[in-house]
């Protein structure tokens, strides 16, 4: 079983050199300590920054500086800032090649729930609708089940939408699952010592299982 | 160094000295009245016009709308307006890390709409265009959908979104000049220029106001014909909302 750092790193492989890349906040932020040195990849934050580098040492942080989680960042070499207008622009017009972000619920069919719990105080979807409705490439990276241990791999979302037919794949504790554009979880790999019987408990949806499943290499 | 040539061709040399400058916050807002609906610029606590909230508060004004991405904190930002009751509606894409917003919220007091970013973002620049509409794919499917018009193009439904109409613009630069040309700062430009772009009537708090000629007519991001107001602001605290460092 993999920890959140673990599914951070298993999601760092999918991004290829070249990428343009947006993480959302929560494990996918983790997820850019472990790209791989040897590619160039440029990370997109949507209050409107190009080239966002790592957390700045203590003393050096700038206010007028940060993410789109509000954290104190730096620029690398190379970055460029634009307003809030221009950033969903290169979002909506899919020149963001990997967007990777969390979720409560991911349905068979590609539907992403991950903004709004009917009954509690609703903090807002902020830009998690305009990339789930745009991109092409979307990771979600999120536990297998929630914590009163229902599945959050489901066959219909059960919590108001974020976005629809829009989730390509998805990494959790358990296991790396493609969601078919005819719907349906195929699984690809499982976490090291974790066992397809687990998996298939843990997945509530339809999950399609197709001869050996290897163990994940990360 | 100064940006464009002395005047030598037309009668009036007043032609480049369009003065926007007021005394200060209190002098920029003076005539927002309760129920007006206003656009208030910055990301979390970063590139918010932090004089003319305070102006605001001190002023009393209530009733009022504010488009703004986030609502501040408890003790800053918008949340310093949320606090005194003068705010009647949000609408904003994250309104978290805020008990009294909570707090009003669930008791009635406070109407909120909350609409994803992009479009938060793309309804202000199509007010700064003078385009009446926008088409974007984000809430298809979604309750943000219910009730709106959706047109296909291409084979993709798109969500029909009005422009913004807004009273004020209120943002903050990091330099402008007398013109009401603006330059931001970093992420610290984020929702300004599209807001700017986007008022009936814009007012800009700059923390440098220079004299026209000292900004490079190629580095301004909102030209000044979008400015009717402008102010050196004071005494910016310009506070960090989640200081977050790495060990040297």
């Amino acid at each position: 079983m993999l920890d959140k750092e673990g599914i951070a790193k298993r999601i760092a492989k999918e991004i290829k050199d070249g990428y343009y890349v947006n993480l959302g906040i929560g494990i996918p932020t983790l997820v850019a300590n472990y790209i791989p040195k040897d590619i160039d990849v440029v990370l997109q934050s949507e209050n409107g920054l190009l080239g966002m580098g790592p957390f700045p040492f203590e003393g050096e942080e700038d206010a007028d500086l940060i993410n789109a989680g509000k954290q104190t960042i730096t620029m690398l070499p190379g970055s460029s800032v634009f307003d809030s207008a221009m950033s969903f622009g290169m979002i909506r017009a899919k020149k963001v090649n990997l967007t990777i972000l969390g979720a409560m619920e991911v349905s068979e069919n590609g539907d992403i729930a991950n903004w709004k719990i009917p009954g509690k105080m609703v903090k807002g979807m902020g830009g998690a609708m305009d990339l789930v409705a745009s991109a092409e490439n979307i990771i979600v990276a999120m536990q297998h089940v929630n914590k009163a241990g229902e599945s959050k791999l489901l066959s219909k979302c059960s919590l108001p939408l974020t976005g629809v037919n829009c989730v390509k794949k998805i990494v959790t504790e358990l296991a790396v699952l493609d969601v078919l554009p005819d719907g349906g979880f195929k699984l690809l790999e499982r976490a090291p010592g974790v066992s397809v019987e687990e998996i298939k408990k843990a997945t509530a949806g339809k999950l399609i299982i197709e001869g050996e499943i290897p163990e994940m290499i990360i | 160094m100064v940006y464009g040539q002395k005047n030598t061709i037309f009668t009036s040399n007043q032609l480049l000295n369009m003065n926007k400058v007021v005394s200060g916050a209190d002098e920029a807002i003076k005539d927002i009245k309760d129920g007006m609906t206003l656009m208030l610029g910055g990301f979390g606590l970063c590139g918010i016009p932090e004089n003319c909230i305070a102006a605001l508060v001190k002023k009393g004004v209530k009733g009022l709308t504010c488009i703004s991405n986030n609502a501040g904190v408890d003790d800053f930002g918008i949340g310093l307006m949320l606090k005194t009751k003068q705010v009647k509606k949000m609408i904003s894409s994250y309104v978290g890390e805020n008990a009294e917003f909570e707090r009003q919220l669930l008791s009635g007091e406070l109407e909120v709409e909350l609409i994803p970013q992009g479009t938060l973002a793309t309804r202000c620049m199509a007010a700064g265009y003078g385009m009446p509409v926008i088409f974007t794919p984000a809430g298809i499917g979604t309750e943000i959908a219910e009730g709106k018009e959706v047109r296909n193009f291409n084979g993709k439904d798109y969500l029909m979104e009005m422009a913004f109409d807004a009273d004020f613009a209120i943002v903050k630069a990091w330099k402008g000049d007398s013109m009401g040309n603006l330059v931001f700062r970093a992420t610290a430009r984020n929702f300004n220029p599209v807001m700017a772009m986007a008022g009936k009537i814009t007012i800009a708090e700059v923390e440098e106001l220079v004299e026209p000629g000292e900004l490079d007519p190629d580095h301004i991001h909102t030209p000044g014909i979008y400015v009717h107001r402008i102010f050196q602001g004071k005494n910016y605290e310009k506070r960090i909302e989640q200081k977050t460092v790495r060990k040297k």
